[in-house]
């Protein structure tokens, strides 16, 4: 009896967040795989079932081997963007965190320098993208100091507009969403352990190996789900700061929704969504998040 | 966002006035049938109006609410999501401001109200360039893409079908529209710039730029490949399956060679590439090289041999615009060609559709810097009084008709569009 009433009233505290998830966010999902099979037309979509935005999608995937089709090229691209934004968040994150959890004692001054850590988020996303290009643009700061230094003879042009401007502003934007959760995990580690270590004769790398790391790795792995997901979507970052040359994932859907292609829009989301799950779902299969929270 | 919640605001307070009057309503007979009954002492005149922010200016709207009453309420979005709003919400707008190449998405969406030719006071008198596909002086203009006439009038009040022949049931009422070509940095080019084929010239490798809308960029290459004579377009506004591989390929190689730069989008990106020298070559708006020049730097909207890739846009009703709130678009489209707005816009370096209103608004000094082609007597100003430019200059390409009457193409959207914007995602991949 008392244990069917607890979980009644678990079920109850839980209910409000399950009709937001359901109405907000699995019923839209479902619309959107059900769009994904019908038909369009240059202005409409049509409610009849058809492939045509999948089969679309994977135009020439097999017809044009060896060459690597559309979609298979720009997935190893988001891919590739994807891996080094991931690995430079999560050294420079770790990083941070470690500093703040580690070395500073104050629990005033940890708060002040997270803090510090948003200031990128101050500013619109839009005007912090158009703020690089005088900073790196041929005529930005960069060029003008390294030729003013004599390093450079003519400005660098892959500065930007390249996938290394890219790379620059997406690792700028998100390292927050690694420092916040790695942070918070290693704040809960128990000062006693690292102590042990030490006095068992542990170097400080061993302790960080062997102690830190694996204690930390529940907010390694929710910083990266923050960060794949994000830069798997992304195409406004990508967009600006590749000068629209470089395809993205997102790049593609949003093309097709500003032809009003919507099923073919829903038919990249639906791929997209896919790809993302198996790269989460293996994700928390190294790391069960829930039972190390 | 705030003015659709000031819509549904709207609502709820004339739900309660219907509520609370509810038999004096009926008794006036102030159609309480269709949901909105209409009070008029109550009522401000308040159109809701959709559009890119190139044209929506506080200016135009303060103006108009002095001379009509007539309350303007912007709503702006891009180019791309103006016509998404039409499509999907057509009962979150009352007027539309679009492009001609869009009525070929919207009008068959049956979300466009056909208005009538009667009820437009200066029907008669919009420049022929809309109704004829000619000049005022009878040269006729490129037709190649989506061309206002095309799709300027309807079989009937409810028709989704274009009429070839002029009608009473007109889509879009013409306002605005202008020639567009590349815009070059003079300064940093240091030689005469004279044909579309310098977008693609290995020369500015690095330091060349295009829209990124796929349907106006492709037309950009088709006027690189013409002019370096790799193909001839049957209609560059309207390419074939095979024509657009072609195009596409042509792009495709210069982008891998590191031709482009950037694409831009927006107004403000194409001014940033132009002035900070990320690019030299590229195309551009007329008031977007007007905006570099008046910060110091040199930038020509320069003429080319080939021609114009020529645009337009008006006003649309939405349908589900009825009663007095019709009458008041009906004015403020009257309002909008009698000559204020006209002039406004001239003075930007865009064209207006009745020439003879504009022209009784500006000086004659204006007139014939902007429209004849004439050196400027005095300095000219752009219409917040900054100056433009000093006595004794020539607008880039001269007069109305030297630029008008050497338009190639109009932008379009093609029948292969679902197949062009494929090739458009394999492009970028490349």
């Amino acid at each position: 009896m008392t244990q069917d009433r607890k979980s009644f009233v678990a079920w109850l505290q839980a209910a409000p967040m399950m009709l937001i998830f359901a109405l907000f966010f699995l019923l839209p999902l479902v619309f959107v795989t059900i769009v994904s099979t019908w038909d369009y037309n240059e202005y409409e979509m049509i409610p009849a079932f058809s492939l045509r935005g999948y089969s679309d999608t994977f135009e020439g995937c097999i017809a044009g081997l060896p060459d690597l089709c559309t979609i298979l090229k720009t997935y190893l691209k988001t891919l590739k963007l994807c891996v080094l934004t991931w690995s430079l968040t999560l050294l420079i994150g770790f990083t941070v965190a470690y500093f703040l959890a580690f070395h500073v004692r104050s629990k005033t001054w940890q708060i002040v320098l997270t803090l510090l850590c948003t200031i990128p988020f101050w500013t619109s996303n839009v005007i912090r993208m158009i703020a690089w290009i005088p900073l790196l643009g041929r005529n930005g700061l960069v060029n003008r100091g390294l030729e003013g230094v004599g390093l450079i003879n003519a400005p660098l042009e892959w500065l930007l507009f390249s996938e290394f401007s890219v790379v620059l502003a997406l690792v700028h934007l998100f390292t927050f969403f690694m420092v916040v959760p790695i942070f918070n995990s290693m704040i809960r580690i128990d000062k006693r352990l690292i102590e042990a270590a030490y006095d068992a004769g542990a170097t400080g790398w061993q302790t960080l190996v062997n102690i830190i790391i694996p204690l930390a790795k529940p907010g390694i792995v929710i910083g990266s789900i923050f960060v794949i997901t994000i830069v798997m979507g992304d195409f406004v970052t990508i967009g600006v700061m590749g000068g629209q040359q470089i395809a993205s994932a997102g790049k593609i859907i949003e093309a097709r929704l500003n032809a009003l292609q919507f099923p073919a829009a829903a038919a990249n989301a639906v791929i997209l969504l896919g790809i993302t799950i198996l790269i989460i779902s293996s994700l928390t299969r190294i790391v069960d998040i829930r039972k190390e929270l | 966002m705030s003015s659709l919640w000031k819509f549904k605001s709207g609502v709820s307070r004339r739900a309660v006035l219907k509520g609370a009057a509810g038999a004096v309503g009926l008794a006036a007979g102030s159609g309480g049938i269709t949901g909105f009954p209409y009070v008029h002492s109550a009522e401000p005149k308040v159109l809701r109006y959709l559009g890119t922010a190139v044209n929506e200016g506080d200016e135009i709207s303060k103006k108009c609410l002095e001379d009509t009453g007539i309350k303007i309420e912007y709503i702006t979005a891009t180019t791309d999501d103006v016509t998404k709003r039409v499509i999907t919400q057509p009962n979150s707008f009352d007027v539309l401001d679009t492009e001609y190449f869009s009525l070929r998405k919207l009008v068959p969406s049956g979300n466009i109200f056909a208005l009538d030719a009667k009820k437009i006071k200066e029907f008669d008198n919009i420049t022929p360039v809309f109704t004829k596909g000619q000049l005022p002086n009878g040269k006729k203009i490129g037709n190649q893409g989506t061309a206002p006439w095309k799709v300027l009038y309807l079989e009937g009040p409810n028709s989704k079908t274009f009429s070839a022949t002029p009608t009473e049931f007109v889509t879009l009422i013409p306002t605005v529209y202008n020639a567009d070509t590349l815009g070059i940095r003079p300064d940093l080019i240091k030689r005469p710039i004279a044909s579309w084929a310098e977008l693609l010239n290995r020369e500015f490798k690095g330091k060349a730029a295009i829209l990124n809308i796929p349907s106006i960029g492709i037309m950009d290459a088709a006027m690189v490949v013409e002019a370096t004579g790799q193909h001839q377009y049957a209609d560059k506004g309207n390419m074939t399956k095979a024509e657009i591989d072609l195009t596409m390929k042509v792009m495709t190689e210069a982008k891998k060679a590191g031709q482009f730069r950037a694409f831009w989008k927006d107004f403000n990106e194409s001014v940033n590439l132009m002035a900070s020298g990320e690019t030299v070559i590229q195309s551009m708006w007329s008031p977007a090289v007007t905006k570099v020049r008046s910060m110091g730097i040199a930038c020509t909207f320069q003429p080319l041999k080939e021609g114009y890739r020529s645009w337009a846009s008006g006003f649309c009703v939405s349908k589900a615009v009825s009663g007095p709130k019709l009458d008041w678009a009906y004015e403020f489209v009257n309002w909008y060609l009698s000559g204020w707005a006209g002039a406004y816009l001239n003075r930007q370096g865009y064209y207006s559709a009745v020439l003879s209103t504009a022209k009784a608004n500006m000086t004659p000094d204006e007139w014939g810097y902007w429209m004849e082609g004439k050196a400027a007597v005095g300095d000219i100003k752009a219409p917040d009084g900054t100056v433009l430019e000093k006595a004794g200059a020539l607008r880039d390409g001269g007069s109305y008709e030297d630029r008008m009457g050497s338009v190639a193409c109009w932008n379009a959207v093609m029948d292969e569009n679902d197949y062009m914007v494929r090739k458009w995602n394999e492009f970028i991949a490349a």
